[in-house]
């Protein structure tokens, strides 16, 4: 199982260990270290990484990298998933997951790491059952804490940790009793120069914040579901229900939470909500680059297609750019030689365009590589793929809790090749 | 690490007081002795700031051990934060001052018998965590009592300490019975415990392979089963795990645990759904194909194993380690999903790079336009590993999907015309091994490649154009220049590109010899006199003793038709590739390597192999469809029952054959089928001619190689250093062993073995004496004189020099002169009949006795037998004919030229089901690795290969009857055990039995 836990961060100082087991010496950081030199990008250390006695399984999240140490044979996605969940924990705990933040709350950290993990098995992970065995710091608490000398560390065992719903503590209580649901799509696409689609595919999720009193029971169903083939639940959802009436019917957990999330694959057409028209040249012997772009909306429903940014990785030849946007603004970055383009809203009447030279270094051949354009945007109500909840019941309870759907569409990586 | 601690806290920025960022900041010197008198202050605040700050620095790598008793004295108390805390600082220390530990043990065994349960667990979970045996001593009566709490979540605890405890003592947890109470565990009411009580036996196990700990029987199964559905992820991962190593009784079951397992693949948890694809992929096994719930059960593996590739990159980078095998094995799965392996130009290089290698894998004709278009997008990427391994996969299409290879060489010439240099490089590396796939089909090409020939920097693309050059020298008019400018810097060349040098101008001169006499002259004295490389001065001699005796022979040898090279590049070898499916999701799985090569401390893992179906429609689908025919083609009624087979034995024409002089070459396998459809009656053991037959006829073909990263330890390993050359110089020596065979009982027979280039050049001449040692069975009394009216026949059968023969006595005790001797045979399995008549020439008067040796072919009437080796002999002679059966070491059938190429052995015994393979044991049987493969060779079966995991020797052998059919066998040794396993595959598994009795015959001979 899991023997050590390292974090890292960006310019390689170890800032903190945790051992499970017996002590493993922080030496063993130094093939990660040789790995990280290898790599070109920091995101390019792989993984899994073997060294003479253990193996260094590893995440990288908000600059920091989570390096696992593991000695026996144990499942690599069991190690990731572990470390991604660590990361999640954190990030709820403090709001950010940073090293300053985890530096803040060391003790706390601390704490956490133990209570998550006994001997290398996890123990407990689910937030809920966290957050009553050791507080969240808040200012106030920790204000009152300081003055009053009692501990954020919860005296009692945390009820859900053995029921059927450990994912639920019980006598939960609000004033307001809402819940609300999130449908959020992302698209991954890519596009070719001729702006046929290579390849497209939706990763939706829904994300529930769920603030009712006791023990209420949902259910959901959906206008479509016949959408929704590849699913993956979060533990109270009831599968069998689903296998047989498409029905989401499940004991939700106390506040956020990811619902479901799914997967509709390109075999299912999926509507391409933006298209770009592009004209990015070189010409030989001349020093110049032409650069056009222009984007513009489809198949969106009418909706308005907001928070477009455009980025480009330019040829590393080319020296800096003159451009002329028609909106929104754009920097270019002569080190990294990224181009980005905040163009905000896409008028359907005017359509945003970015045009004008490149500049190549004097006496620098014509570039072999195209570059990719990224693009981002979102699309509020609306969920590309049609998913449609049709309505939330409540059984168990008494109240009328107030129930709110949002959709909303992203772009995930859309990249589009020139 | 003092000074680096220091310096971090300097260097960062003082946070709010409010944080426990203050606790960095005071580590200046004297730090411990402040910290100690804060420790020992009256005031619990204080008290356990101090610990506070004593954990912080621990946790940046600083040392306050010496703070140790100060810590323990805080122990007694009843604030709970103070007390983890003070727990946390004892797990860490406790090993370096064990005698200071002992403090601690009073205040943990109180705190077991705390009534609240948190507490309880707390302090049993923190004992264990105390790497002292002073204290384990102390741990296992408050452990006990845990196991058997009220409390659930105590005992879950106390499940994981059983395994703690066995780390650091193992006899102890065996002493007190510790294993038994986990077992009992299995069956606990909350399904949190089981998966913890599962989670410990599965980490014991792993320590000790044989312990036979986890006890899986359907009870057990029954409630893992029902415990997989409550308990948390984590627990799921643990239970999926366990299930794994079970083996359900038969195809019912297996369907049974399979549909509890599928509501697993729809877990957000990535590491349930890999290892329920690990336990659908083996049970799976077991399913028959025809089954409705078998085609379900594929279509609904697909989805989840899609979705892991949308997850974070850490996580698809092993998903598609995993999915690399799964495609391997059931390429079915995801052959429509193409496209969610496209690479997008963000993912992290090792993510690309794996995508690719399963484009490759699922490419086919159906999608190549697509996977084509992509792979040439990629090689315009900025990468350049990522473009060199696109532009690589691009002749690794064209090989693969025949159809494609066109298409193929047009992308692969639009990227030279890039002329990027690396892109150039790599593609004339590829576009080499596009023409040896496809010989004089895209030469039209060659021009093209030439225009970049002062662009080459790399060895293996100057190899790759040389051997171009050389191979088309006549359809290149200033071919001679163009060899002549490399050989210039012939002495700065890296070897491969000499050999290739060497070689290809051997070749022009064979095919120009007028202009270029010279030059080969240059580069022969150049590889001879000059070099100081072996290899390069062993082939520079024999070409030149080849030009200078007999320039048509060189001909005939170095510029011999080459082998075709095949698409099995980098496919693991069958048996691992079986083993790592059953470790889906584990580190053996990204490594594609057995877990028992790399991982430290798992003494002796077991290998795990996949299930056998027990389905009943299996067995009917696996032989040839050819054979079916045959069958059904005879009337049953042809098919002699034992009856009938004396009057038989009686209408045959018991003259002998007027046949003399040397036996018939070996048959080939479509004769006997042409036999077998006249006479029928022979069914599958006959009717698989087609495989052994084409690869008999067209030299058994090479795969390409191609750099993997992974090259696991398989088979295909080359053992020569220079990456391709010896690939190419079997193939232009391919001749030789034609030339050599002048010794061999068949020439015409011989299938060039290819595989090891000059080392079989130079083995020929021993490999021709070793029939010699062939193992022959000691004479047995086959007709005794009572039956026989006097005569007495003992005899056995032996295999001389490459001839099959009866060897027999023949013994008078009658009282009269014998004479006018004749024998024959009934029809039988292979078709075994006197290539000679019975040589008795002079009369046998009373008492005497007679050695006589009858030479055997393989050409006669076919039918099958039971048992298959049983062989029924009439003799006659002046006073009666006589009737008696005996019995063949079917290893008398194996032929000379029974050793396969490896990479055919490779792609054989993938292909043959594995419902064909029979392993056998062989008992007291006391040889060395190598004692037994030599003598196996005597008997020609001849060792391929050999791998050596665990101690554990694996010999890869292969043997060919006389019929054609190939018998290919693992044989499984290890020092000190006298008993071995071998397995035998074979497209014909009726002969496995006798193959069998033979190995132990010519073993134990």
């Amino acid at each position: 199982m899991i023997h050590s836990l390292f974090l890292i961060n960006a310019s390689g100082d170890i800032f903190l260990e945790k051992h499970w087991k017996s002590v493993v010496s922080r030496s063993v950081c130094d093939y990660f270290f040789e790995a990280q030199e290898r790599a070109t990008e920091p995101e390019n250390v792989p993984p899994v990484i073997p060294t003479p006695h253990h193996y260094l399984i590893s995440v990288l999240r908000h600059r920091i990298y989570f390096v696992a140490v593991i000695q026996s044979e144990v499942p690599p996605l069991f190690v990731i998933e572990f470390l991604h969940r660590v990361v999640d924990t954190f990030q709820d705990y403090f709001g950010v997951c940073t090293e300053a933040a985890i530096k803040d709350n060391v003790v706390v950290v601390y704490e956490l790491l133990e209570e998550m993990l006994d001997n290398g098995f996890p123990l407990a992970t689910e937030s809920n059952i966290l957050k009553e065995l050791i507080k969240p710091p808040t200012i106030l608490r920790t204000m009152v804490n300081t003055i009053t000398g009692s501990t954020n560390v919860g005296e009692q065992l945390p009820t859900g940790q053995l029921s059927v719903v450990p994912w639920r503590r019980t006598g939960v209580k609000y004033t307001n009793n809402e819940a609300y649901f999130d449908v959020v799509e992302e698209i991954d696409a890519i596009i070719d120069k001729s702006g046929s689609t290579i390849t497209a595919e939706i990763q939706g999720v829904i994300d529930a914040c769920v603030k009712l009193t006791g023990m209420p029971d949902l259910t959901l169903s959906f206008m479509n579901p016949r959408l929704l083939d590849d699913v993956s639940f979060h533990p109270c959802v009831r599968f069998k229900r689903w296998e047989a009436e498409r029905i989401l019917s499940f004991i939700p957990p106390d506040g956020n939470f990811r619902l479901l999330s799914y997967h509709v694959s390109s075999q299912n057409l999926v509507a391409i909500p933006v298209y770009v028209k592009h004209n990015i040249t070189f010409r030989e012997g001349s020093s110049q680059g032409r650069f056009d772009l222009t984007l513009g909306p489809k198949q969106t429903m009418g909706k308005a297609v907001e928070a477009v940014l455009v980025s480009s990785q330019l040829p590393r030849g080319v020296l800096n750019a003159n451009l002329n946007p028609s909106q929104g603004t754009y920097t270019f970055d002569p080190v990294t030689k990224l181009l980005t383009w905040d163009v905000g809203k896409i008028n359907p009447q005017k359509l945003p365009n970015l045009k004008g030279t490149m500049n190549l270094q004097a006496g620098a051949s014509k570039p072999d590589e195209n570059p990719t354009i990224n693009i981002q945007f979102k699309i509020q109500q609306m969920a590309i793929s049609g998913l449609k909840v049709n309505r939330l019941d409540m059984y168990g309870e008494k109240y009328k809790p107030f129930k709110g759907i949002k959709y909303m569409t992203k772009a995930g990586k859309f990249q589009v090749r020139t | 690490m003092q000074e680096w601690a220091n310096q971090l806290c300097e260097n960062r920025q003082f946070g709010s007081k409010m944080t426990d960022s203050k606790y960095f900041t005071t580590t200046k010197k004297g730090e411990i002795f402040e910290l100690k008198a804060e420790l020992n202050s009256d005031k619990k605040e204080k008290k356990k700031e101090a610990v506070k700050k004593v954990i912080a620095s621990m946790t940046v790598g600083k040392d306050v051990s010496a703070l140790f008793p100060d810590v323990v004295n805080c122990m007694q108390t009843d604030n709970l934060e103070l007390k983890k805390l003070v727990y946390l600082y004892l797990m860490n220390y406790a090993k370096s001052q064990p005698d200071m530990a002992i403090m601690a043990v009073n205040t943990f065994v109180k705190d077991c018998e705390d009534p609240n349960p948190l507490i309880r667990a707390l302090a049993v979970r923190t004992m264990g965590c105390i790497r002292v045996d002073k204290i384990t001593e102390y741990l296992c009566e408050p452990l006990r009592k845990c196991l058997k709490d009220e409390d659930p979540y105590v005992r879950k605890t106390a499940a994981v300490c059983v395994a703690k405890l066995h780390d650091i003592n193992a006899q102890l947890v065996e002493d007190q019975g510790f294993l038994d109470t986990l077992k009992d565990l299995i069956s606990d009411s909350n399904p949190m415990v089981v998966a913890n009580a599962v989670a410990a036996l599965s980490e014991i196990a792993e320590s000790h392979p044989n312990s036979n700990l986890m006890d899986l029987n359907p009870q057990t199964i029954n409630k893992l089963l029902t415990a997989l559905n409550e308990c948390t992820e984590w627990g799921q991962i643990f239970i999926l795990d366990c299930l794994a190593n079970y083996t359900p009784r038969d195809d019912r079951e297996s369907q049974s645990i399979c549909e509890r397992v599928t509501p697993r693949l729809s877990h957000a948890n990535s590491a349930v759904v890999l290892s329920a694809v690990k336990v659908l992929m083996k049970f799976m096994e077991m399913l028959p194909k025809d089954l409705d719930y078998y085609g379900t059960l594929l279509k609904k593996l697909a989805p989840p194993l899609v979705t892991l590739l949308s997850a974070e990159p850490e996580l698809q980078y092993v998903a598609l380690r995993n999915i690399n095998l799964i495609v391997q094995r059931r390429p079915e799965i995801l052959k429509h999903e193409m496209k969610v392996f496209f690479v997008k130009y963000n993912d992290p290089i090792y993510v690309k790079l794996e995508k690719l290698d399963i484009m490759i894998r699922l490419a086919s004709q159906a999608n190549i336009a697509q996977v084509l278009a992509e792979l040439k997008e990629y090689a315009t990427e900025v990468d350049v590993d990522f473009v060199r391994k696109a532009v690589r996969a691009i002749g690794r299409c064209a090989i693969k999907v025949e159809q494609s290879a066109e298409r193929c060489v047009s992308t692969l010439l639009d990227l030279i015309q890039t002329k990027v240099n690396y892109v150039v490089q790599e593609a004339i590396v590829v576009i080499k091994d596009i023409f040896r796939k496809y010989p004089n089909k895209y030469e039209s090409v060659i021009a093209t490649l030439c225009e970049n020939l002062d662009s080459l920097d790399e060895p293996e693309a100057r190899a790759a154009m040389i051997w171009i050059v050389g191979e088309y020298a006549e359809r290149i008019d200033n071919a001679d220049e163009l060899l002549e400018s490399f050989l210039e810097g012939f002495h700065d060349e890296s070897t491969q590109v000499q050999l290739q040098l060497l070689t290809a101008i051997v070749k022009l001169f064979l095919k120009k010899p007028t202009e270029t006499q010279e030059l080969v002259q240059q580069v022969l004295s150049l590889a001879t006199q000059d070099s100081d490389n072996p290899d390069l001065r062993d082939r520079g001699y024999i070409y030149w003793r080849l030009l200078s005796t007999d320039p048509v022979a060189a001909k005939e040898v170095v510029l011999a038709e080459k082998p075709l090279i095949s698409e099995e590049t980098d496919l693991i070898e069958p048996t691992l590739l079986e083993e790592l499916i059953c470790h889906i999701g584990t580190l053996a799985s990204v490594y594609h390597k057995p877990p028992s090569a790399f991982v430290e401390g798992s003494r002796g893992v077991q290998h795990k192999r996949l299930p056998g179906s027990t389905g009943s429609g299996e067995s009917v689908e696996s032989p040839d469809t050819g054979s079916a025919a045959g069958v059904s083609d005879a009337p049953p009624a042809v098919i002699p029952s034992q009856g009938d087979l004396l009057g038989d034995l009686l209408n045959l024409d018991l003259t002998p054959p007027a046949t003399t002089g040397p036996p018939p070459p070996a048959t080939s396998g479509l004769q006997m089928g042409a036999m077998d459809l006249l006479g029928g009656g022979l069914d599958s053991l006959m009717g698989d001619e087609s495989e052994p037959v084409t690869t008999r006829r067209e030299r058994p073909p090479i795969p390409l190689r191609t750099g993997t990263p992974q090259s696991p330890q398989t088979l295909q390993q080359s053992p020569s250093p220079p990456d391709y050359s010896p690939t190419e110089l079997g193939g232009d020596l391919g001749g030789s062993s034609a030339m050599g065979a002048g010794f061999g009982a068949a020439p015409a027979a011989m299938p060039a073995p290819v595989s090891g280039g000059l080392d079989d050049l130079f083995d020929l001449g021993g490999g021709v004496g070793m029939p010699m040692g062939a193992f022959s069975p000691p004479k047995i009394v086959w007709l005794p004189a009572m039956k026989g009216k006097g005569l007495e026949i003992s005899g056995t059968f032996a295999r001389r020099a490459g001839v099959f023969q009866m060897e027999l006595t023949l013994t008078n005790k009658a009282m009269s002169v014998m004479t006018d001797f004749a024998i024959q045979f009934n029809r039988n399995s292979f078709g075994i009949a006197p290539a000679g008549p019975l040589q008795v020439l002079t009369p046998l008067s009373p008492n005497q006795s007679i050695e006589v040796t009858l030479p055997l072919n393989t050409v006669g009437p076919v039918m099958k037998m039971e048992p298959l080796n049983n062989l029924q002999v009439a003799v006659k002679n002046n006073i009666d004919v006589f009737y008696f059966s005996c019995q063949y070491p079917i290893s008398m059938l194996f032929v000379e030229d029974g050793k396969m190429e490896r990479q055919v052995f490779l792609a054989t015994w993938k292909d043959i089901p594995n419902d064909n393979e029979s392993q056998f044991q062989i008992k007291d049987c006391h040889l060395s690795s190598d004692a037994a493969s030599n003598k196996l060779q005597g008997s020609n079966i001849f060792t391929i290969a050999k791998r050596t995991v665990d101690g554990q020797d694996m010999l890869y052998q292969s043997m060919k009857l006389t019929n054609g059919i190939w018998v290919l066998a693992e044989l499984r040794l290890q020092a000190g055990n006298p008993n071995y396993t071998v397995s035998l595959k074979c497209r014909a598994p009726e002969v496995s039995q006798c193959v069998f009795q033979s190995y132990e015959a010519v073993l134990k001979n």
